[in-house]
C-alpha cells in the first residue's frame, strides 16, 4: 500500500497514461472535428482497428515508422470517405453508416491481418527524451521522455484549438456545424467542407491506431484497440467538443487504464469493471447537463450535429 | 447535393437528375435484395484481392449455415435473440427513436433473468421458475431502455449517444458480476455464474439447441405486427415518427409515447437476453451476446422495420452468422468475414436507400418537390 503512494509510483502511473491516452486523443480529435462539422461518425473503432493494421503493414513494407503512419492515415481517411459519400454525399442515416464502419472495419482488419498476427514490426516509435526538459524531476520522466507521436499530439491539441475558435476556416468548420443553412448563404460549400472534416476525422483516427500498433503495443492482433475508438467518440461530448479538454480527458483514461494494472499489481483491491464505466457514466451525465440551451451553448455542442443537410431545390 | 448533373448547354440530350416525392413501392421492396447481391459482389472483390476464391467462400458459408440439420439447426438459434432484438430496434427506429442500446438492454435483460434464476426463486418448478425469468428480463430490458427514453421524454438528451453509452455501462457490469459477487465458488477461477437450475432450462427441440425461444420470437412478431397495424397507439407511433409537428397538433402525447416505446423496446432485447441465457448458456457469463445487439440495427434496417420482414432478415443474417462460424473449420478463414459482410450489405443499402430518391429525368420537366424530404434522419 505503502508503495503506492509514494512519488515514483505516480510518476511511473502518469508517464504511462500519456502514452496510453495519445491513441484515444488522436481518434477524438479526429471525431471532433467530424462533429464540429455536424457529422456523427460511431466508426471510430472501425477506423482505428484498420489504420492500425495500416500502420502494421506500412511498416513492414517500407521498414519506416513514418511511412507506417501516413499508411495509418491513409486507411483512416479512406474508411472515412465510405461515411463521407453516403452521409454527406447521399444524406443516409449517420448512426447506422458509423455502425457499419466499426462492423466492417473490424471484420475487414481481422480478415486481411490474418497472416500478420504476432510478426514483429521492423521498426516502432520509441521514446525519446528531449534535451535539458527530460531531466526535470518528475515532470521531465512523465511528458518528456514519450515517443514522437506523443510530442506530435503535443503540438495538435493547441494548434486544433486555434484553428477553431480563432480562424476564418475554423469559423466556416463551426458554421456547417451548427447553422448549415446560414453557412450556405454565405457561400460556403457544407456538403464538401464535412465531407473534408469527415475524411480528416478518420485520418486522425487512423494515426490513433498506429499510435498503437507501432507504439505502445506493437503488432498487429485482431481487435487490438479494444474498445479506444468507442471511449474516443464518448471524450469527444465530455470535452464539450474543445480540443483543451479532450486532452484532458484522454489522458485521464490513459490514467485509468495505465494506474488499474499497476494498482493491481501492487496489491491493491479495485474494480476496474466500475472506473471503465467512467467515460461513459460522464458522457451521459455531460448529455443530460447539455440540454439546457444555456448550457448547450457555453459547452458548444454543434446545433446541426446527425442531421444531414439538403439544400432546397431550385428549379 | 441535389445538383448532381451540371446543366447541360444547348444541343445536347438535357438528362438531369431530380428528387421523387417518394419511391416507388418496387423500388422500396427491390432495394435490400439488390443491396445484399451487390454487397456479396464487392466482398467477393476485397476476398479475391486478398487471393482467396469468393464462390468457394461463399459456398462454404452456405454450406455451413444450411446444408445440414445441425448447420440449419445452429441458424435458427442465432435468430432467436437476432429476431427479439431486430424487433425492439425496429419499434423504436418507427418512432425515429434512435435505440441503439439493444446489446445492453439484452445483457440487463440477462443479468435480471439470471439474479431470479439463481437468488430470487432458485426451487420453484419449471413453469413458475422460467416465467419468472421471462417477467424479469423483460422488466430488466425495460428499465435499461427507459434510462435513454427517460432522459429523452423528459430533458431532451440524445438517445443516440446515451443509450449506446448504456451498452458498455451494462456489459461492464455483468462482467463485474461474473468476476465478483456472482462467481461460482467451484469455478476455478473461471469467470462465470453457478449454472441455473435444470428446472430454468427452456424447452429444446429433439436434440438440437433450438429451444423455446424461438417461439417467443415468432410470437412476439406477430404481436407487434397487429399492434402497430391495427392499434390505435401503434398508428401514433407511426405518426410521431414520420411528422412529430402534425402529430403535437393532433394531441398526441409525445412523451408518453417516447417513454412506452423505449420501455417496449427494451423489453424485447430483454428477453433476447432472458431466452440466450435459459435456453443457451445456462449461466451468466463473460460474451453472452457477440454484438447481436448491433446486428440487430442491420436486421431492422435491412426488413423495413416491418416484422415480417424482421423475421426473414433474423434468419438471412443468422445464416451469415454461423455460415463465418464455419469458415474457421472449414477454411481455416477468419470468423470476422461475417462482420465485414454484414458492414458491406449495410453500406450498399444506405447507399441504395439513397440513390432510390432520384430519378434521371429527360428533357425539361418540372422537378417534383419532396416536402418531408429535408429532415430526415
Amino acid at each position: 500500500m505503502d508503495e503506492v503512494l509514494s512519488v515514483a509510483f505516480l510518476t511511473s502511473v502518469l508517464a504511462a497514461a500519456i502514452p496510453a491516452g495519445t491513441a484515444i486523443l488522436y481518434a477524438c480529435l479526429g471525431e471532433l472535428l467530424c462533429e464540429r462539422a455536424g457529422v456523427l461518425n460511431l466508426g471510430v473503432e472501425g477506423m482505428m482497428l484498420m489504420g492500425a493494421l495500416g500502420g502494421v503493414a506500412a511498416t513492414l513494407w517500407s521498414g519506416s515508422v513514418w511511412v507506417g503512419t501516413l499508411g495509418a492515415l491513409l486507411v483512416g481517411a479512406g474508411m472515412a470517405s465510405i461515411h463521407a459519400v453516403l452521409t454527406v454525399g447521399l444524406g443516409a442515416n449517420q448512426v447506422v453508416s458509423g455502425l457499419a464502419l466499426t462492423l466492417f472495419g473490424g471484420g475487414f482488419s481481422a480478415f486481411l491481418g490474418q497472416d500478420l498476427v504476432g510478426r514483429p514490426v521492423p521498426a516502432t516509435f520509441g521514446d525519446l527524451a528531449v534535451p535539458v526538459l527530460a531531466d526535470i524531476p518528475e515532470i521531465g520522466r512523465i511528458l518528456f521522455r514519450q515517443d514522437a507521436l506523443v510530442y506530435v499530439s503535443y503540438a495538435l491539441v493547441p494548434l486544433l484549438w486555434l484553428f477553431i475558435g480563432r480562424t476564418r476556416a475554423g469559423l466556416r468548420l463551426r458554421a456547417v456545424g451548427e447553422r448549415p443553412e446560414a453557412a450556405d448563404a454565405m457561400g460556403v460549400s457544407v456538403g464538401r467542407l464535412r465531407a473534408l472534416y469527415v475524411v480528416l476525422g478518420g485520418a486522425l483516427a487512423g494515426v490513433g491506431g498506429a499510435a498503437i500498433s507501432l507504439g505502445t503495443n506493437p503488432g498487429w492482433q485482431e481487435g487490438m484497440t479494444a474498445g479506444r475508438g468507442r471511449i474516443a467518440v464518448a471524450l469527444v461530448i465530455f470535452a464539450g467538443w474543445n480540443p483543451l479538454r479532450a486532452a484532458l480527458g484522454a489522458y485521464l483514461f490513459g490514467g485509468v487504464e495505465a494506474g488499474q494494472f499497476r494498482l493491481q499489481g501492487a496489491g491493491v483491491p479495485v474494480s476496474s469493471f466500475f472506473l471503465n464505466m467512467l467515460p461513459y457514466l460522464f458522457t451521459i451525465a455531460v448529455l443530460v447537463l447539455a440540454t439546457r440551451e444555456a448550457a448547450r451553448r457555453r459547452l458548444g455542442g454543434p446545433a446541426a450535429l446527425g442531421r444531414p443537410y439538403a439544400r432546397e431545390e431550385r428549379g | 447535393m441535389v445538383e448532381l448533373a451540371a446543366p447541360s448547354g444547348r444541343g445536347r440530350p438535357r438528362i438531369r437528375v431530380e428528387r421523387v416525392a417518394a419511391p416507388s413501392r418496387l423500388a422500396s421492396a427491390l432495394v435490400p435484395v439488390v443491396s445484399i447481391a451487390l454487397a456479396l459482389a464487392a466482398s467477393g472483390v476485397l476476398l479475391l484481392a486478398a487471393g482467396e476464391n469468393p464462390i468457394a467462400v461463399y459456398r462454404a458459408m452456405l454450406r455451413g449455415a444450411l446444408g445440414d440439420r445441425n448447420g440449419f439447426a445452429e441458424t435458427l438459434v442465432k435468430t432467436i435473440p437476432l429476431l427479439l432484438t431486430g424487433l425492439g430496434v425496429a419499434v423504436a427506429f418507427r418512432m425515429r427513436l434512435w435505440n441503439i442500446g439493444a446489446e445492453g438492454q439484452l445483457y440487463l435483460g440477462a443479468i435480471a433473468a439470471a439474479g431470479t434464476g439463481l437468488y430470487l426463486v432458485p426451487g420453484a418448478p419449471a413453469p413458475l421458475l422460467i416465467g419468472g425469468m421471462l417477467v424479469a428480463g423483460l422488466v430488466g430490458g425495460a428499465a435499461w431502455g427507459l434510462i435513454p427514453g427517460a432522459l429523452r421524454a423528459f430533458l431532451g438528451a440524445n438517445e443516440i449517444i446515451t443509450s449506446l453509452m448504456l451498452n458498455y455501462v451494462a456489459i461492464l457490469f455483468s462482467e463485474y458480476l461474473v468476476h465478483g459477487p456472482w462467481r461460482d465458488p467451484s469455478s476455478f477461477g473461471f469467470p462465470g455464474s453457478p449454472a441455473l437450475p435444470e428446472a430454468a432450462d427452456l424447452p429444446r427441440w429433439g436434440t438440437t439447441r433450438v429451444h423455446l425461444g424461438l417461439l417467443f420470437g415468432l410470437v412476439a412478431a406477430a404481436l407487434l405486427w397487429g399492434t402497430l397495424r391495427r392499434t390505435r397507439w401503434g398508428y401514433e407511433v407511426g405518426v410521431m415518427g414520420a411528422n412529430p409537428r402534425a402529430a403535437r397538433y393532433a394531441g398526441m402525447p409525445t412523451r408518453r409515447t417516447i417513454l412506452a416505446v423505449m420501455a417496449l423496446s427494451g423489453a424485447l432485447c430483454g428477453l433476447a437476453g432472458m431466452s440466450e441465457l435459459a435456453g443457451i448458456g445456462h449461466q451468466l457469463q463473460r460474451n453472452l451476446s457477440p454484438g447481436y445487439g448491433y446486428t440487430a440495427i442491420i436486421v431492422a434496417w435491412l426488413g423495413r422495420l416491418h416484422p415480417g420482414g424482421i423475421v426473414l432478415v433474423a434468419f438471412l443474417l443468422a445464416a451469415i452468422l454461423v455460415g463465418g462460424d464455419q469458415l474457421q473449420s472449414s477454411m481455416g478463414l477468419p470468423a470476422a468475414i461475417a462482420p465485414m459482410l454484414q458492414g458491406t450489405i449495410l453500406f450498399f443499402l444506405l447507399g441504395g436507400e439513397a440513390l432510390v430518391r432520384y430519378r434521371l429525368a429527360w428533357g425539361a420537366t418540372v422537378p417534383s418537390r419532396d416536402p418531408g424530404g429535408r429532415e430526415r434522419a
